[in-house]
């Protein structure tokens, strides 16, 4: 178990978690399996859609070579079971009988058309905790609708708000509306288990991945509700206040480079860059006239910002990001590099931390480098974290139904030959 | 609601947290939106402020009127909802005192500023396990503790150009744009709050407090963990692309009509084009029938003029009756809402996703609920955010047990402001 690497317990060792999801929810039971719970992935006979999920390893496209799979199912075991034959619903009920949460991502209205409803399983577990994860929620006009990642990150209201100004809205290149509402539903489960732990009871929780993604907005929804205006999406810059923005991204020498201009208590980071500046034999003394540290936030006019692109933008394409982010360190300038996958393999802060950790990968004889916990002890001690590789497709069968629900081996055979498990 | 009548439960009286005690010194939006979740979830939560030095969001647009004012941010506002508010000048030499005793009434401690803030006072977790053996602490800080980059400032974007989300948002022949607003900050609290509620388990289970580190950069990796590993065996790295898909085509967002309307559809099966291709042209002829549309691998080979195409059709259409159309056909489409059709989303509001709360300076505002609902124990968003210090008395009297006389010399020492 993790915790006998860890050093202490990890927080969630007590539990068992049925992982009934596809592409569409892996991450939550991912986040309770990296606090150390028990999660079963009960994937269908010939494995997990999931696994169909691209970047594959050595782009070869295989399904245990998904590393969309490697990234949300680390950690687990992968039992296989068909839900839609009578023995593959029977054996899921004697395992639900054993487990703390259930976790599913089917369209709404799927399990209970199978007779697995929560209503039906917690007449097994009355202390079940049930989440499912949808698009939209189980019912109103929208919970039988379509739904992609793009098309959830549109009604989600994230999208108008990102990209160029003077093109259509962009999504992020690699998809987030599911992942939202896998957060959440980690969120949702210890939520009914908190509940449960005062009260004895179990419950069924819904988890609508559109309200998540629309919970990502920050302000915006607010400044229509008090001002009635509509923000909307300002490609480099960030919108101040009013007409009034600065640049965030700026391109430099071999990548990009994230820098606001910006005066009051951070007056010294735009001096120093100006300083800088003057090392490079650039002329900044109409910049430096201006009173910095009277700036308020939000007071960059747009013709100020017109006047700084200039020499800003030839400073930045003048250096590596390296050498701004180095300079940037020593000088205290608030400039940050806009990181690539290369960088943050590098990076000295996760590095320090011991963030990524080698997984072995005995069947590809490799060992592989997974990003590692989202929390630690304050001291620095393992209570959450990586410790299993993916797993393979029904690789822990045997464990489980044999061993653990005591299924004979002829027993186990039938069940396979009859295309149950 | 069909879903609560599937599970024959009531919702009860009780929340999930109820009894839960936070004392909470979170500022800006990460923290306070985690906190956010346990107040409408139940916790009795006290936000702990300054007067000499308001947050960063008590400033922040929009505001009542336009006018700013302390007490009239929207965006505080929505995300302090449910909340108590106290204020106490942290450098004052009584604070410390006042605050331990806070700790000892508190089962959970929250943080979210730069290392090194809270042992400045004195009110380190070693210390506050002092009083309190049981207490469960939660530090979230830009870098994590530790590590030669742990005081590093930041705000708003920067995160999201830190982790990557930057690089791979935008169009391919542009520079990248941040994902909207300060991203990061709404996706560490859903880990947060998942964490924060094991430690608590934790706590309950075995009587032993703990400090819970969360690192924002190191949480919001996991939204790109597939793109790391890529790096990590097939030493790719991916980019932005736009709007496109690798396995999807048509893949995109189409103008509609009307100022800068738009529909987001994704075609990843034969089924789906064959939806798009019938709503286009009923009768079986014309461009979306072109055998260089016929395949995926065709869409994709000719995915410039297939986009242009139907960026022509598209334009005709009102957004929301295309949504509905195309779905209807089996076609996986949704309008790009702006942020006044959210409030008007039929979805969001069956979900009751916006409520109205009262607020004494700023009147009914409008707020975000969690997107879980709950059978048995739902949340709830039932007080507006504090003033600031608005509930001074009522906590350090009522909650934690001061006397008038302990109370009055505490204002007249200047420790509440």
């Amino acid at each position: 178990m993790p915790g006998a690497q860890g050093g202490i317990d990890f927080l969630l060792e007590p539990y068992r978690v049925l992982d009934l999801t596809d592409e569409r929810g892996l991450l939550a039971g991912k986040i309770l399996a990296d606090m150390g719970a028990d999660v079963l992935q009960v994937e269908p006979p010939g494995g997990s859609p999931a696994r169909n999920v691209g970047p594959f390893h050595g782009d070869d496209p295989q399904p245990e070579k998904s590393l969309f799979w490697w990234a949300y199912a680390a950690n687990k075991r992968s039992i296989t079971l068909n839900l839609e034959q009578n023995d593959g619903q029977a054996l899921l009920k004697k395992l639900v009988a054993q487990a703390d949460f259930l976790i599913e991502s089917f369209s709404p209205g799927y399990l209970e058309g199978l007779g697995l409803s929560y209503a039906e399983l917690a007449k097994i577990n009355p202390k079940l905790v049930m989440v499912s994860i949808t698009p939209f929620g189980q019912d109103g006009p929208y919970s039988n609708y379509q739904a992609t990642d793009i098309v959830g990150m549109a009604l989600g209201g994230f999208m108008y708000l990102t990209g160029d100004d003077d093109r259509a809205p962009v999504r992020i290149s690699f998809p987030h509306f599911y992942l939202h509402g896998g957060a959440a539903g980690a969120t949702a489960a210890m939520l009914a288990h908190t509940y449960r732990v005062t009260s004895g009871q179990g419950q069924y929780v819904d988890v609508s991945c559109q309200q998540a993604v629309a919970k990502t907005l920050a302000h915006a929804p607010q400044i229509w509700d008090i001002e009635g205006a509509i923000l909307k999406r300002q490609g480099v810059f960030r919108q101040t206040s009013g007409e009034n923005r600065v640049r965030i991204n700026w391109p430099c020498k071999d990548g990009y480079v994230n820098y606001m201009v910006q005066g009051g208590t951070v007056a010294y980071s735009t001096r120093a860059l100006l300083d800088w500046m003057k090392e490079d034999k650039f002329d900044t003394d109409d910049l430096d006239a201006i009173d910095w540290e009277k700036m308020g936030y939000g007071a960059i006019t747009p013709e100020l910002m017109l006047q700084l692109g200039g020499p800003l933008g030839e400073f930045f394409t003048g250096h590596t990001r390296a050498e701004l982010v180095q300079g940037s360190l020593d000088r205290r300038i608030l400039l940050f590099p806009v990181a690539t996958p290369a960088a943050l393999q590098g990076h000295p802060q996760l590095e320090a931390r011991g963030y990524f950790k080698e997984i072995e990968h005995p069947e590809l004889g490799e060992t592989v480098q997974y990003p590692g916990a989202f929390i630690k002890s304050g001291d620095g001690r393992d209570i959450a974290g990586i410790y299993r590789r993916p797993p393979l497709i029904g690789e822990h069968n045997v464990q489980i139904y044999q061993e653990e629900m005591g299924l004979s081996s002829s027993e186990l055979e039938t069940l396979k030959r009859s295309g149950v498990i | 609601m069909t879903a609560q009548q599937e599970t024959n439960q009531t919702p009860g009286a009780g929340k999930p947290l109820d009894g839960v005690n936070v004392l909470d010194f979170c500022w800006v939006a990460v923290g306070p939106m985690t906190t956010k979740y346990l107040g409408e979830f139940g916790a009795t939560v006290v936000r702990v402020e300054s007067v000499k030095r308001p947050g960063t969001l008590r400033n922040a647009a929009p505001f009542k009127d336009g006018v700013p004012g302390i007490n009239r941010s929207g965006y505080f506002a929505s995300y302090n909802a449910n909340k108590m508010g106290i204020t106490v000048d942290m450098r004052h030499p009584r604070a410390r005192d006042l605050m331990l005793r806070m700790a000892k009434w508190a089962h959970l401690v929250t943080e979210n500023f730069t290392p090194g803030t809270m042992e400045s006072w004195e009110l380190g977790f070693d210390q506050l396990k002092e009083v309190n053996p049981g207490l469960v602490m939660f530090s979230t800080s830009m870098m994590g503790r530790g590590g030669p980059m742990e005081r590093q400032p930041g705000f708003g974007p920067v995160l999201s150009s830190l982790v990557g989300l930057t690089n791979l948002t935008g169009w391919p022949d542009r520079d990248p744009v941040n994902p909207y607003g300060a991203y990061t900050d709404f996706i560490v609290p859903r880990f947060a709050v998942a964490a924060i509620l094991a430690g608590l388990d934790r706590s309950r289970r075995t009587g032993e407090g703990i400090h819970i580190d969360m690192s924002q950069l190191e949480t919001t990796l996991h939204f790109s963990a597939p793109v790391l590993l890529d790096y990590a065996v097939n030493d790719r790295e991916q980019a932005r692309v736009g709007n496109r898909d690798p396995g999807a085509a048509p893949h995109g967002v189409y103008p509609c009509s009307g100022d800068d309307r738009w529909l987001a559809l994704g075609c990843f099966s034969d089924e789906h084009w064959a939806g798009l291709q019938r709503t286009i042209a009923p009768d079986g002829k014309g461009w979306p029938y072109n055998p260089d549309f016929a395949t995926l691998l065709n869409r994709k080979a000719n995915e410039d003029e297939l986009d242009r195409l139907l960026s022509d059709w598209s334009s005709s259409w009102e957004v929301g009756a295309l949504m509905e159309t195309l779905q209807s056909a089996g076609v996986p489409a949704g309008m790009v809402n702006d942020c006044r059709d959210l409030f008007e989303d039929a979805q969001l509001q069956h979900r009751g996703h916006f409520q109205w709360l009262d607020h004494p300076e700023i009147g009914p505002y409008a707020t975000d609920v969690s997107e879980m609902v709950l059978s048995l124990s739902p949340g709830s968003l039932d007080t507006p955010a504090p003033l600031l210090g608005e509930h001074n008395s009522h906590v350090l009297k009522n909650l934690i047990g001061l006397t008038d006389e302990e109370y009055k010399s505490l204002e007249e020492d200047g420790v509440l402001e």
